[in-house]
């Protein structure tokens, strides 16, 4: 059957299943958005900004672990969603982004609109192409959809000019797709599970450190039944929250810049240390040197061999999909008789706790203030601990990872790599068309929001019920924390002056504004945001502007040498 | 260190951008790069000559093997490889200069490619260090112009790069 090239890609699109597409229309896009106009299997999202789209399909990736799609036009199109497709790069979201292209005619003609697509995204993708050829067409679908989804997943960019989505050719969708070039070790070595298992069964002061590959593994119920069976402590990075249940009596919080005392004291103290998922990144590691003035032995496991001995050299290295490796481990693990030695354990674990009565996450519950952790507490307490949370990045990030326990993996939504403002509400957008009638808050704070504050928009349209809780301080709090800290108090452009009245913005465009300036007002308001269960609620909380995210490491420091609240 | 890497990539556009792109982003360096379809014309093959630690190469090995377009690496400088690389030189030939550069081009076992009255030009192959001993031999105020193709490589014996 002969189908023009847009038919062809919304055809394809129907294949994999796609349910939405977030996108923005323009010139080398319009013979798509006429193949879309014509059917109504896959839907269509229009955004305020590209960059939106990006967030959109990313946030719609991560809460749900299907692959998100988004569509954006040529030159400014595509640069306006570059942010996105870099945030999603960085936190190897699995995505499929189609660009219109000028015509095949007009590439590197300086025509207008035009810009070197595959060049620009080529350091933020996994992948991408540029479709010249009409014949080319599906199967480059196909396996932009299976490289994003495969092996460490990422975003992959397919670029169409806009002659090919014009042009006819015979469509078939291959069913399946193998490339000569690509074969990601899937399965991890037999030899190095056994060896892995041996060192976790000696050992007498063990920890585990698991990450965002947990979560994009879908590998949380292995993970959580190897740590009970063993009884050992279990750290999650920003990533992998929710990849084991924080309400765990194991789990002993996020580790890191802004970890609790006892994962990093936990961390450098260990004998043995198991990593899934994860990739020692310098949040997480700041200072290797200092690291490894403690001996202790590394298991590493991980789907992308560079993950591996990158800043941190390993002992056990194990490439291959965390959930399967860690089934491995688990078959040997019950089917041998030794136990790590139990009194070695319990004197690990009566260490732990140790560390753990420092309180590291304790704050000024008495101010007259609102404290921006309270207003975490309190959100939640009223989601009972189950909503989808997304957050922009700064301070409210990090006190919504300290304060809100996940006990569910694809809960916890954020831009951890890339550190992204204005991700969390079009990701938001994204989590609520993944999980129809599911709770979904986007916390996040007043600098932030404005810069995809356009979005407010779209959730009307779609009618979008997020409830929005911005910790207003009037500072880009994470900045001014850094400034506080080590500019001499030089708060150099970091106050955010002349901010809206946001209450009356976002009536404005149609939905519910709340503000909140007393801590006594933080629970109802809350209760009567989440009881209004089919309108976006945007609540401007005006918090406490010297507030400061507790513990710190400091960049490039030790993980033992934390700033902990009391000291300051 | 310097190694010598052997990388077989699908022969497609942008292919080589995507290897240089690497290592411009991730700060590795690039002493000579060589790239051509092979055999098989669907395939290219280049050579790739870095200096780093034995860590640092290691990751440029799997950095490279994560690129959807590479097909295999290898480090030549791991076994007993060989190591070819062609230059042109033009250098002036006058007067007493002429018969000089004749004998030393035999030395190096150079060829003349061509010749005006007053220049040769000048065809050596050889390692690296062979065409730098010869630029080092002549006198440099007679070097008019050079080019170096850099290095290409391939394993002795029975060592084989194949897709």
């Amino acid at each position: 059957m002969q189908l023009t090239g847009a038919e062809i890609v919304i055809r394809c699109l129907q294949e994999e299943g796609v349910e939405y597409v977030f996108g923005y229309p323009g010139g080398a896009v319009l013979n798509i958005y006429d193949a879309l106009f014509n059917q109504d299997q896959v839907k269509h999202v229009l955004v305020r900004h590209e960059q939106g789209a990006a967030h959109a399909a990313d946030g719609y990736s991560r809460s749900s672990h299907k692959t998100g799609v988004c569509l954006v036009t040529s030159g400014p199109g595509v640069t306006n969603a570059v942010t996105g497709i870099a945030t999603a790069y960085m936190d190897s979201i699995p995505m499929v982004v189609i660009t219109g292209q000028v015509p095949t005619h007009a590439i590197g003609q300086d025509a207008f609109q035009e810009c070197d697509t595959v060049g620009i995204t080529r350091p933020c993708v996994k992948h991408n192409f540029l479709v010249k050829d009409v014949a080319q067409l599906a199967v480059t679908i196909k396996k932009a959809f299976y490289l994003a989804q495969s092996g460490r997943p990422g975003p992959v960019l397919v670029d169409i000019p806009k002659d090919v989505t014009q042009a006819l050719a015979e469509y078939s969708y291959p069913k399946t797709i193998a490339l000569r070039s690509y074969n990601p070790v899937t399965r991890g070595h037999a030899g190095q599970i056994k060896k892995a298992v041996q060192l976790l069964q000696e050992a007498k002061r063990p920890m585990v450190y698991a990450g965002g590959g947990v979560v994009l593994n879908n590998a949380s119920p292995q993970l959580t039944r190897l740590v009970r069976l063993l009884g050992f402590p279990c750290t999650n990075t920003l990533m992998g929250l929710g990849g084991f249940p924080g309400t765990d009596p194991q789990f002993t919080g996020m580790l890191g810049m802004h970890g609790t005392y006892e994962s990093n004291m936990a961390m450098q103290a260990c004998d043995v240390l198991l990593a899934v998922g994860a990739r020692f990144d310098d949040r997480v590691i700041g200072n290797p040197a200092h690291f490894f003035r403690s001996d202790r032995k590394i298991i590493h496991i991980d789907i992308d061999p560079s993950s591996i001995s990158k800043r941190v050299k390993v002992d056990v290295p194990i490439v291959g999909y965390v959930a399967e490796v860690l089934d491995e481990m688990l078959k040997l693990i019950e089917s041998s008789p030794h136990r790590p030695d139990a009194q070695a354990l319990k004197d690990w674990w009566v260490q732990i706790k140790e560390w753990q009565r420092k309180d590291c996450l304790k704050y000024d519950r008495k101010s007259a203030l609102i404290k921006p952790q309270y207003v975490i507490e309190k959100l939640y307490e009223i989601t009972g601990g189950d909503a989808i949370i997304t957050s922009d990045v700064g301070q409210h990030q990090m006190w919504v990872a300290q304060y809100y326990p996940f006990d569910r993996p694809r809960r916890w939504i954020n831009s951890g790599g890339l550190g992204t403002m204005g991700f969390g509400l079009p990701a938001a957008m994204g989590a609520v068309l993944a999980n129809p009638g599911a709770t979904v808050a986007c916390v996040t704070g007043e600098a932030s929001i404005q810069m995809c504050i356009q979005e407010l928009s779209t959730c009307k349209q779609y009618h979008l019920p997020i409830k929005i809780v911005n910790l207003n301080n009037k500072y880009m709090g994470m900045v001014r924390q850094w400034q506080q800290f080590f500019y001499g108090n030089r708060y150099s452009e970091s106050y955010m002056d002349a901010l809206p009245d946001f209450t009356k913005l976002s009536e404005a465009f149609g939905h519910v504004g709340m503000k909140v300036e007393q801590p006594g007002d933080v629970e109802g308001a809350l209760r009567e945001a989440f009881k209004l269960k089919d309108r976006l609620v945007f609540l401007d909380v005006i918090t406490d502007q010297s507030e400061n995210v507790f513990p710190m490491v400091p960049g490039g420091k030790g993980l033992t040498e934390m700033i902990l609240a009391e000291e300051l | 260190m310097r190694h010598i890497l052997s990388i077989l990539v699908e022969n497609e556009a942008g292919a080589l951008s995507r290897i240089s792109g690497l290592f411009s982003a991730r700060g590795y360096n690039i002493e000579s790069l060589t790239v051509a379809p092979t055999e098989d014309a669907t395939l290219s093959r280049m050579t790739l000559v870095t200096v780093g630690s034995d860590d640092v190469v290691e990751q440029i090995t799997k950095q490279l093997n994560k690129l959807v377009e590479v097909v295999k690496v290898i480090d030549l400088s791991d076994g007993n490889h060989i190591e070819r690389e062609l230059m042109l030189v033009k250098v002036r030939a006058a007067g007493k200069d002429r018969d000089e550069m004749k004998r030393l081009a035999d030395i190096f076992r150079g060829r003349i490619l061509d010749v005006t009255d007053k220049s040769y030009t000048i065809e050596l192959t050889g390692t690296g260090s062979k065409l730098d001993a010869f630029l080092q031999a002549i006198e440099p105020g007679v070097i008019l112009e050079t080019v170096r193709t850099g290095a290409s490589g391939i394993g002795r014996g029975e060592r084989i790069l194949r897709a």
